[in-house]
């Protein structure tokens, strides 16, 4: 991944002056890389990365593993855009392995997100069976750690 | 009555009463009356060790490694650096009798000058340096013999220069390239007009490489890999700064059989090993530590990037570091010696960056700032220089 992106993952409210500044190169070459990047569609969005669990929301997030039969034209696609398209849905994964389709799902109540897989994912044609975990505390969430860890004082001069 | 203390005689000797403290030190005490202080006066990576290298230790420990180790340290690691030398750095080592594993490299280079040099042999080395040179060469007995060097030369030693200061009692010269405080590197063609000035007048080379990992816009080299360098070079590196690991405290030295014995042998009588469970942890570093540097390295790469561009458009002219994490602008336009400039920067706006004066007389007019530390920090850090160079401008036209 190139030096830009990266950057814009790790703190995506950089300025382009101070990204231009890191790079070594000229601002508008900084903002012309990034609207690039944005209409080629690479740069999907910027989003805060938020510990939920500091915010007593009292939501739900759960885990759906799915078995699929694939359709004869399009394969998983069809059921995978279908059931991608729910608000419920945050993420989802076609896999190797034990099933097809990995889905992270949120919702009010332990109930809501129950109801969800039994009465609009399961009853889904080609949707063969459904195996629901729900998460119970965020360690680490895309990349950034929940927990502040604990730091050790550097002294403040040092040769 | 007995003669009150004052009278009394010193029990400490003269030539260590003579050696004055650090310039470092003594700015130390000053920062460390105040309060939330932005540092850029800090010689150590900001990184934390990376995860798996603390794991090594902590499963050292777990397996009750809690003994000493052999004088030379342990002989996987020494033969993990004889590889990790030969295949960075072109020059090859037997782990067996020609390679040390020591305290950190301060440990490394007290143990190579004194092994090397003593009383009424002169010691070359470049200044502005890291603090401890001119101590340590004293300690030996020896006699440091700094040389200048300047923006002019980009702060690099030049072969004129050493051939200019060479010396019937010369013996050794110590270079320290990427150099702390400076950042300079020197180009492969330098160390060679180096190596064959060395050669010709039959020195020995202590060459000081703990920044070496970290040079940025080129390849690395080490002195040790010039034509007949091999055998008359005392390289000394470690992996405080390569893989932040400065409270581990291990670094080692490489050399010929006959130096490096008699390093040894100071090591032997005054430390007896590195300890284990850092030797453990360098282990893991040389094995399984690539990315981490890499990662590191890119990340210094662009605060240096930013910190040479905003110095430069606040009005303290620096050059690029090539190396190491400092920069080392000029501040000498306002009309304060560096140690002024540096003390109202901490007075007025809480920023500490080391005077230059503290890594030799030539560092007058110049300030070293670290970036091993956060870019936010950096970035606070410039928006009150500016602020603070701001008010020092119109006093000073």
């Amino acid at each position: 991944m190139d030096e830009l992106l990266k950057l814009l993952r790790q703190n995506a409210l950089e300025s382009p002056e101070n990204l231009a500044r890191l790079l070594n190169q000229p601002v508008e070459e900084i903002r012309a890389r990034i609207a690039r990047y944005e209409a080629d569609g690479i740069i999907r969005g910027y989003q805060a990365i938020v510990n939920e669990d500091r915010l007593d929301l009292n939501r739900v997030r759960a885990v759906i593993e799915i078995k699929v039969t694939p359709e004869r034209e399009g394969g998983f696609d069809k059921v995978a855009n279908r059931i991608s398209r729910f608000p419920e849905v945050e993420s989802m994964f076609l896999m190797s392995g034990g099933y097809d389709l990995l889905v992270f799902v949120r919702g009010q109540t332990l109930q809501d997100v129950a109801g969800f897989v039994s009465e609009r994912l399961a009853t889904i044609h080609g949707v063969v069976s459904t195996a629901t975990h729900f998460m119970l505390k965020t360690y680490k969430d895309q990349g950034v750690l929940m927990f502040t860890e604990p730091t050790h004082e550097r002294i403040q001069v040092s040769p | 009555m007995s003669g009150s203390r004052s009278a009394r005689k010193s029990f400490v000797t003269p030539h260590m009463r003579n050696i004055p403290r650090s310039g470092i030190r003594d700015f130390f005490e000053i920062v460390s009356t105040r309060k939330d202080v932005i540092s850029l006066s800090i010689g150590e990576p900001d990184f934390v060790t990376p995860w798996h290298i603390r794991e090594a230790s902590m499963d050292a420990l777990d397996h009750g490694a809690t003994a000493y180790t052999a004088n030379h340290g342990l002989l996987e690691l020494r033969q993990a650096i004889a590889g990790y030398i030969a295949a960075g750095f072109g020059a090859t080592y037997d782990p067996r009798t020609e390679i040390l594993i020591t305290v950190g490299v301060s440990e490394a280079l007290d143990l190579a000058i004194r092994a090397v040099a003593g009383p009424g042999d002169d010691v070359l080395y470049h200044e502005p340096c890291y603090v401890s040179y001119a101590p340590v060469i004293r300690f030996a007995g020896a006699n440091p013999v700094p040389m200048t060097t300047g923006v002019d030369s980009q702060f690099r030693l030049t072969a004129g220069m050493i051939e200019s200061a060479i010396t019937p009692n010369t013996r050794v010269l110590l270079l320290n390239f990427p150099s702390n405080p400076t950042g300079a590197v020197l180009p492969r063609s330098e160390l060679e007009a180096i190596a064959r000035l060395v050669v010709k007048h039959d020195l020995l080379v202590i060459s000081d490489e703990i920044y070496i990992e970290l040079t940025y816009d080129g390849p690395m080299n080490s002195i040790a890999s010039c034509p007949g360098m091999r055998d008359r070079t005392i390289l000394l590196n470690g992996f405080s700064k390569t893989w932040a690991m400065t409270g581990f405290r291990v670094g080692f030295a490489c050399a010929p059989p006959e130096v490096l014995e008699a390093m040894m042998k100071i090591h032997q009588y005054t430390m007896l090993c590195a300890p284990i469970l850092s030797q453990k942890a360098a282990l893991e570093a040389l094995r399984n530590g690539d990315p981490d540097k890499a990662h590191m390295r890119s990340v210094y790469a662009q605060r240096r990037n930013f910190i040479h561009g905003r110095l430069n458009e606040i009005g303290l002219p620096c050059l690029l570091p090539e190396g190491a994490f400092y920069v080392f602008p000029f501040v000498g336009g306002f009309g304060l010696t560096a140690r002024e400039f540096s003390l109202r920067l901490l007075d007025e706006e809480n920023v500490a960056c080391v005077p230059g004066t503290a890594f030799g007389a030539c560092g007058e007019g110049f300030m070293r700032c670290s970036y091993a530390t956060d870019l936010d920090n950096i970035k606070e850090a410039m928006r009150r220089l500016e602020r603070f160079v701001g008010r020092l401008r119109p006093a000073a036209t």
